[in-house]
């Protein structure tokens, strides 16, 4: 008999949260909110939880709340897929089941008393909103906060009152720019790449954070080695099909590593190489 | 295994047959439920074994790249065949695992219900040495990993291995390049030898102090200088046969800097994509979640079950997937079982039993693969600090 003494855990197993807000954010984009008070779920920026509708299934989704009150919990989907479609289509007072949270944050201590530089594309300011609203907290932690984000078109950006809120805060230096604007569009137009080489902040004393489609990535980490951001200061989000969160499925690989396990945030220098590979 | 204060003091013995017959029966009577080599769909698959006579005794088997048949032996061994398309990932890792149900008694909420994990007790009877090493190898990927998988350690955690070194590898076996038969020193409860010279008998060792105690209740005589002698003529036979090798030598910069060498293009004008290989893997964990409900909704479950990178779904993210071709499946396949499993488990995936090769219906084989890209890389050895840092800090 040879008995091994290791804890079970019932780590894919969900508890159920009631939402208490939903919040449409754009035509294809939902904040749900739910009130952990019994069992509030702490978590670090950059984390993410698995989060699951009765009978149809899961989808990992990233906290977009603030870390300092894990009583309100904050979840921000796009409508892609089978999951997050249903999401999207949920009503307050619905149970939904959430595991986590998962995953490598971003880091937020390595950036006290730099620049601390964020570059989101699309619903990639879901990902990133906990650091800005955490470092906002902390202001006097960190140099010039700096935020470059980008939507296809104006109709597409997400957090529409954090992005005024923030624009009449002297904290952080926000910089908003559409793909391609519309009628009543005053705003810039254009990639948000393009803004890299022109906004002030310190190259060679900033962290900076991006998250967004992996084109976008790319791009802004050129534009940002070009300026002379050293490669281990850039830090982005990847996204792969998860199906557990944990390291076991083995869905979400990029070559040695597991997004969920090793990420999903990583150091430029870690994944580039990675990234470089045509359907690694 | 066992806890080092465990460590076995008795030496090789010897059972006759009907000693061997009485180690099966005991662990009947402990309360096990034995697994192991039987005949069944034409080929040699782990099935329940309650008495010798289940055995596939007089049975061995041939095999080639996308070949296997059951063939008579002119002997009477219990255990003269290579490994079948099954292994214990069947018992410990089953291909359908329920995770969880939940109860709906209105549209808007639900409630969870844990699914029962009954504590079971498994021994495997007759494991080759390379089934041993795979089970350490998913051990590595689902015990020991950042977070113990529930329904491995469950299954996983009352387990006896009684292992058979091997006496009668394939023609796709290459154990021996991946260290891991055909014989064995450690990491089983029992390893037996099976000796088919003069009296058919067994030559037992006790690898812990679990296989001691069983082997302590049965009547067995010391091993004699022929004994030994005999076992190490049924491995110098074993090893004369084994003709495939897999050259490891620095096999993981070889692959991961070659990971645009077009015999990849190649391969996948043969591979089907079927995921044959990963299925019969003895260490391939990974898997889906299905979801299912009944008519009326008020019942779901979710339900984990094997999934293969084989498939297009299986990167599927938001708008496509992102290993479209084929090219790109094996690749990521025989990359992650030689190189990247490496980073992630401290480990080879591949235990080299040779069943992909065997069961590949197009006979794909990796040995020959991998040799082709050795032979045609152009810088042999690609550095390969790419990715340091997150997996140290485990």
């Amino acid at each position: 008999m040879t008995v091994l003494d290791i804890p079970t855990q019932g780590t894919l197993t969900s508890r159920p949260y009631q939402i208490t807000t939903v919040r449409h954010q754009t035509h294809d984009i939902v904040t749900i909110d739910v009130a952990p008070q019994q069992h509030p779920i702490a978590f670090r920026p950059g984390q993410f939880d698995m989060v699951y509708v009765y009978g149809i299934g899961e989808a990992a989704i990233s906290i977009s709340s603030d870390p300092a009150t894990p009583g309100l919990l904050s979840h921000t989907i796009r409508a892609v897929g089978w999951v997050t479609r249903a999401l999207n289509d949920l009503q307050p007072g619905t149970t939904i089941g959430i595991r986590g949270p998962y995953g490598r944050p971003w880091p937020m201590e390595e950036a006290e008393g730099k620049d601390l530089v964020i570059i989101a594309g699309g619903i990639g300011l879901a990902p990133v909103r906990p650091a800005i609203v955490e470092a906002l907290r902390y202001r006097e932690r960190y140099g010039r906060i700096v935020l470059l984000k980008g939507a296809r078109s104006p109709r597409d950006l997400v957090f529409r009152d954090d992005l005024d809120r923030w624009h009449a805060d002297r904290g952080i230096d926000v910089h908003v720019t559409v793909d391609s604007a519309v009628r009543g569009w005053s705003g810039r137009v254009g990639v948000v790449t393009k803004l890299i080489p022109r906004v002030p902040f310190d190259p060679e004393n900033c962290v900076v954070l991006t998250c967004g489609p992996e084109v976008m990535m790319w791009f802004s980490a050129e534009a940002l080695l070009k300026r002379g951001v050293p490669p281990e200061r850039i830090y982005v989000t990847l996204e792969r099909n998860m199906k557990c969160g944990v390291g076991s499925c083995g869905h979400c690989q990029l070559g040695p590593v597991f997004l969920c396990r090793d990420g999903p945030v990583f150091s430029w220098p870690e994944v580039a190489g990675l990234l470089d590979v045509r359907e690694l | 295994m066992g806890a080092p204060a465990a460590q076995p003091t008795t030496g090789p013995a010897v059972l006759s047959e009907d000693g061997f017959a009485r180690l099966l029966e005991r662990l009947h009577n402990e309360g096990y439920e034995v697994l192991g080599p039987t005949v069944g769909d034409q080929a040699i698959v782990h099935g329940a074994v309650t008495e010798v006579d289940d055995l596939p005794r007089g049975w061995g088997d041939e095999q080639a790249p996308g070949h296997y048949r059951l063939v008579r032996r002119d002997d009477e061994a219990y255990f003269g065949f290579a490994v079948g398309p099954s292994s214990a990932k069947r018992t410990l890792f089953p291909a359908r695992q329920p995770l969880w149900t939940a109860e709906s008694r209105d549209d808007a909420n639900f409630e969870i219900i844990e699914t029962e994990r009954p504590q079971r007790r498994f021994a495997f009877f007759g494991l080759r040495p390379c089934e041993v090493a795979a089970i350490a190898v998913q051990d590595r990927v689902l015990l020991h990993g950042v977070v113990p998988d529930e329904v491995y350690t469950a299954n996983r955690s009352d387990v006896l291995l009684i292992a058979v070194e091997c006496g009668a590898p394939a023609a796709t076996c290459f154990c021996r390049s991946m260290g891991t038969g055909p014989g064995m020193e450690s990491g089983a409860d029992l390893i037996l030898t099976e000796l088919l010279d003069g009296d058919h008998r067994f030559l037992v060792r006790a690898g812990t102090r679990a296989g001691e105690e069983l082997l302590e209740h049965l009547e067995h005589t010391e091993a004699t200088e022929e004994d030994l002698a005999a076992r190490r003529e049924v491995l110098a036979s074993a090893v004369a046969r084994l003709e495939r090798q897999l050259d490891t030598t620095d096999i993981h910069g070889l692959l991961m800097g070659n990971l645009d060498h077009p015999r990849w293009d190649a391969i996948a004008e043969r591979c089907l994509a079927c995921a044959n290989c990963t299925l019969v893997c003895p260490t391939c964990f990974c898997t889906t979640v299905e979801d299912r409900t009944d008519l009326a909704g008020t019942w779901a479950s979710r339900e984990r079950r094997w999934d293969s990178c084989f498939s297009l779904e299986f990167t599927h993210t938001g708008p496509a997937s992102v290993r479209n071709s084929t090219r790109s499946r094996y690749r990521q396949w025989l990359t992650h079982k030689l190189a990247t499993w490496i980073d992630q488990f401290d480990t080879s995936g591949c235990v080299g039993c040779g069943r992909c090769i065997t069961w590949c219906p197009v006979g794909i084989d990796l040995t020959e693969e991998v040799d082709v890209i050795r032979r045609t890389s152009e810088d042999k050895v690609a550095p390969w600090p790419m990715v340091p840092s997150p997996l140290q800090e485990g």
